[in-house]
């Protein structure tokens, strides 16, 4: 178990200067642009001297560029204060953590939704290799996969809200309904529909790929030969013996790509008006909120950071050959 | 100039091996058709794709003279759709250029020389892998400012790492090679070892790198435009999408979309399926199984 305690600390230990890095990143990224940083976060030529050095007070930009940076260091880490919105004229962290959970709410449903169409598929698609069910799989998963999230999100538009009307076009609720309860609810999941299904269906083709390999790969091994040699039922084997051990490099796969899940959710949340941090990386690049944009940036890198690291950690504590290896 | 020929004569065979493929010739042929529209826009179009209209002529369904129909403020949407394909293909290329040359350099040197430089080199790597690509991006758009260069420059910064490591791990077992022994024992310098000698066995991978670049550089300028970061001044599919989605009227007048959005679609799965086909033809065995 020491391997496994030395493993464990030199995930954390990479994973905090990971962070450390990525929050003096963002405080240089902002910085280095040729000109004046609050002309260029404010923009507008006609703001006068005085407003000019209220501004550069209130979004810590007065003193050396050290001075700045331990002052935002200090503000960030005792205070977790992220800077202050342009547009909104409220705490830049208040803005993000009021998307929050919308953005909670979509994701889980659709990652819970594709993990399990994505890896039933890719298991049958795997265990009937070479079949015309598996060869229709694999070309519509690799179609969906590659085409953007965003175009996806529009096609479904088209077909589903405009053509059919069978959904709304965007939002998250029916403005001005007043619904309460079970009919709130009932309200939200109708407008969750179309954007969720946009990420699902990007998702899925991702996990069908992979557990189709990671099945192929089990299914050479030799206790499926000796458990087929025993008379189990195919099913059985299927359930009980090939796909819970494709099943790990797939957790694997959910943490590592949450990077790709965040493009992911901008671009829906985007087309579809869903209320969450997505939409509102959207809306700061057309307000020019930076110091919003800032923030996000700064929260996605952590989350995917963590993310990384959880699954690195559940990982080296699933598979035996890293505490062995470690142990050594 | 023999080089050149044999140069020339590698990539018709490499060409000829792509059409074996189901997916490579469904791939090229996509491909064939947008390049030709790159190439020709100025002669197909039908008017200046960014001159406004007349009054009246805005929002038009596509018609006789306006075979796309035409845009809020009426500009020609077959002609922008047409140019469209310029931005595309030029940001898919450049782009994808500069990523594989410098994630190629960075392998290269990194697989070699091994040690203190190695480990460097791979931490930076690691560093820009962990983080969330489309954000990334986005702050630098959005600092640099809209313009085609710096998308490309985006793209080159953001994607180069994926290239490096690729080209790294191959660096590492070539490296080890009799042929590359034989060469250090006669006293060839690093820069011939490196350049000369383990180089040209990466350049499949390049290669196929290089068709992955595009297909992800195409994504993230539409993506970018779409998202309000594209230049301004100048057409792309990414950026009609973005003023049908802005001017929030495109419930009636899907025409306006559906161009851009299939142009979108078509150019990023020619070339997944031409990345596809790359990465089976270079799989062992692929030549013998064909008797090629």
């Amino acid at each position: 178990m020491k391997g496994f305690a030395g493993f464990v600390s030199g995930k954390i230990s990479a994973a905090v200067l990971t962070i450390f890095v990525i929050i003096c990143a963002n405080f240089v990224i902002f910085r280095v642009v040729p000109g004046d940083p609050v002309r260029l976060l404010f923009g507008d030529p006609r703001a006068g001297r005085h407003r000019i050095a209220e501004m550069r007070e209130r979004f810590g930009l007065t003193g050396t560029l050290w001075e700045q940076f331990v002052a935002y260091l200090n503000r960030l880490f005792l205070h977790g204060d992220l800077g202050f919105s342009f547009v909104y004229r409220v705490p830049v962290l208040e803005v993000i953590l009021d998307r929050v959970p919308q953005t909670l709410l979509l994701i889980v449903t659709a990652l819970a939704i594709a993990v399990v169409l994505g890896t039933t598929l890719g298991a049958i698609a795997g265990w009937k290799t070479g079949t015309k069910f598996d060869s229709i799989i694999v070309t519509v998963s690799l179609g969906f996969y590659s085409i953007p999230t965003f175009i996806l999100g529009i096609i479904l538009m088209m077909i589903f809200a405009f053509g059919l009307g069978l959904f709304p076009i965007g939002g998250m609720d029916t403005i001005g309904a007043g619904y309460t309860g079970w009919a709130y609810v009932g309200d939200v999941a109708w407008h969750m529909f179309l954007p969720c299904g946009a990420i699902v269906i990007w998702y899925i083709g991702e996990y069908v790929i992979l557990t189709r390999s990671a099945m192929q790969d089990v299914l050479d091994q030799d206790y499926i030969t000796s458990a087929r040699a025993k008379g189990i039922k195919e099913s059985t084997i299927l359930r009980r013996h090939a796909l819970r051990n494709a099943i790990l490099p797939v957790v694997t796969l959910t943490g590592m790509n949450l990077a790709f899940a965040v493009a992911g959710i901008i671009e829906a949340e985007t087309v579809f008006r869903w209320p969450g941090v997505g939409r509102l990386v959207y809306d700061s690049v057309m307000s020019r909120d930076y110091p919003v944009l800032q923030g996000l940036f700064l929260i996605f890198a952590v989350v995917v950071v963590l993310a990384n690291l959880v699954v690195d950690l559940i990982y080296g504590y699933i598979d035996p050959r890293i505490k062995v290896g470690g142990g050594q | 100039m023999s080089g050149l020929l044999k140069g020339l004569q590698g990539v018709g065979k490499f060409l000829k091996l792509l059409l074996t493929s189901r997916m490579g010739r469904v791939g090229i042929v996509i491909f064939a058709i947008f390049a030709f529209i790159a190439i020709f826009a100025p002669y197909l179009r039908t008017v200046d794709p960014m001159r406004f209209g007349v009054p009246g002529n805005q929002l038009m369904p596509p018609n006789a003279e306006f075979w796309f129909g035409t845009d809020r403020l009426g500009r020609d949407i077959w002609s922008q759709t047409l140019y469209g394909t310029r931005v595309a293909l030029i940001v898919g290329f450049t782009a994808a250029a500069t990523t594989v040359s410098i994630g190629t350099l960075v392998g290269l040197i990194a697989g070699y020389f091994g040690g203190k430089l190695e480990e460097l080199l791979m931490r930076i790597v690691d560093f820009f892998l962990m983080l969330p690509y489309l954000p990334l991006m986005i702050v630098f758009s959005a600092i640099l400012g809209p313009s085609i260069r710096n998308i490309i420059l985006v793209i080159s910064i953001v994607y180069w790492p994926y290239t490096a490591r690729v080209i790294r791990s191959q660096v590492l077992s070539l490296k080890e090679r009799a042929f590359v022994e034989a060469s250090r024992s006669v006293g060839a310098s690093d820069r011939l070892l490196i350049f000369g000698e383990i180089m040209p066995n990466v350049v499949p991978l390049m290669f196929a790198q290089a068709v992955l670049m595009v297909t992800w550089a195409i994504y993230a300028e539409a993506v970018l435009s779409f998202l309000g970061l594209g230049d301004p001044t100048t057409v792309s599919w990414g950026w009609i999408v973005n003023r049908a989605f802005a001017s929030g009227v495109i419930r009636d007048f899907l025409w306006w979309v559906i161009p851009p959005i299939t142009c979108i679609c078509a150019t990023i799965l020619a070339f997944t399926f031409l990345g596809t086909a790359v990465s089976d033809i270079m799989k062992p065995g692929y030549r013998e199984a064909r008797g090629l």
